[in-house]
């Protein structure tokens, strides 16, 4: 068996390897090229006070998520209960960006659902939201003491996913410094 | 010959376009273009067809209707307006929504098999070729056993088609 | 009740085809004639229960029977009937129903008209096309089963993807099928060649008809989709290089290489074992179309189902049978060797430049579509790569393809003076070169690209005619009639093909350069100019159809004073999915297409209204017609036919 009329199969059990890797991705999730990067500034009105503001370095020293939800995003709902109980439980701060919703819609959601948020911070034009690449709602956003965004997850958060991955992140990130 | 007669054809249609051109500003009832700037709008365009729609995966901006898309259209259109160029503009959203968004893929370190993948392949196919070529040129076919040799002569028996005895 | 015989006769099929893998090949290896005579009744057998397992589905759509969840989920009491049963394939179970209903089709085709070919021959044709076969039947059996049951039934059904509810869609993936699954008959063939080790001159002939035949499908097929997607999804693209497209474009360059090849190989016997690859290959990008759009590996609008289970399964299908045959392949081949030599100036060297070339397109498509994946599985980051790359490496690579397709006909057999060529076609080329400049002139649109394409196509045209005429010219005395019917219809079938092409390249490189369009706000009685057209606006009325409702309007276009094509395009609303859809209108021309859609209505009352201007468009989809017209010639020719004559006689000597 001469080498060279192997290298079809070699090429081809390559291809196949990639394509059982394949399988397991999903190519709906974008990874954001925002992670290891400052949070892009912002200062905006809030949602339950339209008077006062939130910005970005309110929260500076403190590790915080940041959740981009809206009244009409169905899958916001799945991850509500998670967050209601993170805010609870008093975990970690949590900021709602409200996106391109209507403030008395979203005031109406929190009711039905509860607030986790500590603050909420309003989007109306979805301005905020592209600066910070969001595609879809929910998004969610962990940043660190210093504004770095330190990871980004895209679609409802999963208490499994929180427990595994933000948790420690979380952890990690307060202690340090 | 039909080259003469596309050639009639086209000039016919471009004399046609230019002799429209100057009817349009005094025609009645003149419907509004979209744009108040075609010239930028062209612009907004090109450059939106090469870029991806997030939401909706495998369109362009310039193709959905996507809340997103729309949005992007909009960012666009705005930066393009003040003046900024269509590679600053990409830059911007590569920024906040990484490569995925541009359907051209940037050169750098890890797309460097992609670009020059196809050259690489040319050159193989070519040396390739090459090197079975003049393989050929000295090489004599093997004789043939006696089983081609019988199944040979049913087919010389049989008739062979016009196509091979025309050679 | 229905739907169980459906289930049950596929569960039939999944056996029949189970017989047909295994028992003619164990009769082919041990020299059984008893077992090898198994193959033809159980693959037509197959096709029976196939056929009726397809019937039961199609009359759970019809009746709207929506306790089978496939009909639930796919069709509408309202959905006018044509859609009610070409809505059976326009999803993940019922194609891959339709997928294994054609390998069934196709198998029975082989059986039908290739009845003379050796027994043994023909029992490991079978029954490799019955492996693949079970493969797929029992993947949709136990994956993607379309008889499932609904309970309890919903009282309605959710309808049919509205951008499925075309015409072209009703035709499109029959034949994109038809074409993906029929080069598993030239698949089948080179492993049956392989198995027995007898890879001669006579294998080629047998495969060649079958090959050109899934081509034209495959053609068809892709040409059929691409005016669907120009005028369905409203802006007037044509080929998007989205990797479902890629799919089926990769088995179609590699099916194109592999016609020229078997050429070669049957004339001269040379390439065996690159002629064996290329059926190997051309098969497994079917395979590997098939994987990437079922899936979800690649996303795509176009994607029907994706599913990582559904994705597990065919993968490893995948790897048994392409991953089987290339070890075969492996194995075989060193002993392969020897056909006649040929100078370096012969038609061989030509075709063997353009299966280079075309291996090669194929290679670059294939690690664009899935270059994302590779970065991806590696974590090195997220890329799109979309048509302004496919088009950089696609285009170059293309030329030299062209230029070669037009000499290679001219170039004698084994051996040609370079010279004699030079001075033959010099001349064309040259000319080429003035008139593609000449005409990007004097259309107004001198760029590299105006001028290559209108270069290239010259070349095409003039190349085909300096045939033509040569081939005429090959039998002085006779009269031009006699001369032109001695002409075997293989010929004309390249000459047809290659003339396509040339056409293609007008249409593209024309369309690619000229159209123009404008994006407007419209009143009734308001009119906007556009490429020498008035275009006025007729105002919209409001159309109600069983599954949708729709605002039209009405559009007036003139040249002049001359009133040219009355146009309606439409927005509809599908009420089952509440999904919106543009319908675009056409003023189909020779030399231009009128295209016209319409967008949303704004605050004044005016509409937002797309106009297009789209000159030679439609010689993109001529071109391809007369290739799929030259693949149908060739397949006729009656060499093939007379085949059957011949092999009686010399069947004779072999089983003597």
């Amino acid at each position: 068996m001469k080498a060279k009329f192997l290298v079809p199969l070699a090429i081809f059990l390559l291809l196949a390897g990639f394509l059982a890797y394949g399988l397991k991705l999903n190519p709906r999730e974008v990874p954001s090229p925002l992670v290891g990067k400052p949070a892009p500034a912002f200062r905006v009105a809030q949602l339950q006070a339209p008077d006062a503001s939130f910005g970005t370095e309110d929260m500076r020293g403190q590790v915080w998520l940041l959740n981009v939800w809206a009244s009409w995003c169905v899958s916001c709902r799945q991850e509500h209960p998670l967050l209601v109980d993170l805010g609870r439980r008093g975990v970690v701060p949590v900021v709602g960006l409200n996106y391109k919703d209507a403030p008395a819609d979203a005031m109406g959601y929190l009711a039905q659902h509860g607030n986790p948020y500590t603050t909420i911070a309003v989007d109306p034009n979805g301005a905020v939201g592209f600066d910070y690449g969001v595609y879809g709602t929910p998004e969610t956003f962990l940043i660190d003491r210093d504004g770095v965004i330190r990871y980004k997850h895209i679609g409802p958060l999963t208490r499994e996913k929180f427990d595994r991955v933000l948790m420690p992140m979380i952890a990690e990130l307060s202690r340090a410094g | 010959m039909p080259a003469d007669f596309y050639l009639k054809r086209l000039l016919r249609a471009a004399t046609l376009a230019l002799a429209c051109l100057g009817t349009v500003a005094h025609a009645a009832g003149e419907a509004v273009p979209v744009s108040d700037d075609p010239e930028l709008e062209a612009r907004v365009l090109a450059l939106s067809h090469n870029l991806r729609c997030l939401v909706c995966q495998n369109e362009s901006v310039a193709e959905s209707r996507a809340p997103l898309a729309v949005d992007m259209r909009n960012q666009v259109r705005e930066q393009l307006a003040a003046g900024r160029s269509e590679q600053e503009v990409v830059d911007f959203l590569v920024a906040r929504f990484g490569d995925f968004v541009v359907f051209t893929p940037p050169f750098k370190a890890t797309t460097a098999l992609l670009w020059i993948g196809p050259g690489v392949l040319l050159v193989a196919g070519v040396a390739g070729l090459a090197l079975r070529l003049r393989r050929r040129l000295n090489e004599t076919p093997a004789p043939l056993d006696d089983a081609e040799r019988a199944r040979a002569r049913a087919l010389l028996a049989a008739g062979s088609s016009p196509e091979e005895s025309r050679k | 009740m229905i739907a169980e015989l459906g289930h049950f006769a596929l569960i039939l099929a999944l056996v029949l085809a189970g017989v047909q893998a295994v028992v003619p090949l164990v009769g082919a290896a041990r020299n059984r004639y008893a077992l090898m005579a198994v193959g033809r009744p159980a693959a037509q057998a197959q096709l029976f229960f196939l056929l009726f397992a397809y019937a039961c589905l199609t009359w759970a759509f019809i009746t709207s029977d929506f306790s089978v969840r496939l009909a639930a989920s796919n069709s509408h009491t309202d959905t006018p009937l044509i859609y009610k049963i070409t809505g059976v394939w326009g999803n993940h179970e019922g194609s891959l129903l339709l997928w294994a209903t054609s390998l069934s089709l196709w198998t029975v085709a082989v059986t039908i008209f290739s009845r003379d070919l050796p027994e043994a021959f023909m029992a490991r044709v079978l029954g490799v096309l019955g492996a693949i076969s079970a493969g797929f039947v029992s993947f949709t059996l136990f994956t993607s089963n379309p008889f499932t049951r609904l309970l309890p039934a919903v009282a309605e059904g959710r309808d049919l993807n509205p951008l499925l509810q075309d015409p072209g869609m009703i035709i499109h993936p029959p034949l994109l099928y038809m074409g993906y699954v029929g080069f598993s008959v030239a698949f089948a063939f080179a492993i049956a060649a392989l198995l027995s080790g007898r890879l001669d001159a006579a294998w080629a002939r047998w495969s060649r008809p079958w090959t050109t035949v899934a081509w034209v499908f495959l053609t068809a097929g892709i040409a059929v989709g691409s005016g669907w997607a120009y005028y369905e999804l409203g802006w007037g693209g044509w080929w998007f290089w989205d990797p479902v497209e890629n799919a089926s474009f990769m088995p179609w360059l590699l099916g194109t290489a592999l016609i020229h090849s078997l050429a070669v190989t049957e004339k001269r016997g040379a390439f065996r074992n690159w002629t064996v690859l290329l059926a190997i290959g051309a098969f497994s990008m079917s395979l590997l179309g098939t994987f990437l759009v079922r899936s979800g590996v690649l996303t795509s609008v176009l994607a029907v189902a994706t599913d990582p289970a559904r994705g597990l399964y065919i993968l490893v299908l995948l790897v048994l049978v392409i991953g089987i045959s290339l070890t075969l392949f492996a194995w075989r081949a060193p002993k392969l060797t020897g056909g006649g030599s040929f100078g370096l100036v012969s038609r061989e060297s030509t075709l063997l430049g353009n299966n280079v070339l075309f291996a090669v397109v194929t290679g670059a498509v294939l690690l664009g579509t899935m270059y994302p994946l590779f970065l991806d599985a590696l974590n090195l980051g997220k890329i799109s790569v979309g048509p302004p790359y496919f088009e950089a490496v696609f285009v170059p690579l293309m030329v030299p393809v062209i230029v070669l397709m037009v000499i290679g006909p001219f170039v004698r057999w084994k051996g040609d003076d370079g010279a004699r060529l030079l001075r033959r076609l010099a001349p064309a080329a040259l000319v080429s070169l003035v008139l593609g400049a000449g005409l990007a002139l004097a259309v107004g649109h001198v760029t590299w690209r105006t001028v290559l394409g209108l270069t290239l196509a010259a070349w095409v045209l003039i190349g085909s005619l300096q045939l033509l005429l040569a081939r005429i010219a090959e039998r002085p005395g006779a009269a031009a009639a006699a001369r032109l019917r001695g002409i075997p219809a293989a010929w004309w079938g390249m000459w047809t093909a290659h003339l396509g092409v040339g056409v293609f390249i007008i249409g593209v490189t024309m369309v690619g350069s000229l159209e123009s369009g404008l994006d407007v706000k419209m009143k009734e009685g308001q009119s906007a100019q556009l490429a020498g057209y008035t275009f006025t606006f007729r105002g919209v009325e409001d159309v109600e159809r069983a599954n949708y409702v729709a605002a039209r309007a009405t559009l007036e276009v003139r040249a002049g004073e001359r009133r040219v094509a009355t146009l309606t395009p439409e927005k509809r609303l599908y009420l089952a999915q509440q999904m919106p859809m543009t319908e675009a209108s056409l003023d189909i021309g020779p030399f231009r297409d009128v295209y016209v859609s319409l967008g949303e209505q704004v605050e004044d009352g005016s509409w937002i209204v797309s106009l297009y201007h789209k000159p030679f468009i439609s010689w993109i989809w001529l071109g391809c017609t007369l290739m799929g017209l030259g693949g149908i010639f060739a397949a006729a020719d009656r060499r093939y036919r007379r085949l059957a004559e011949r092999r009686a006689a010399a069947g004779v000597v072999q089983t003597a």
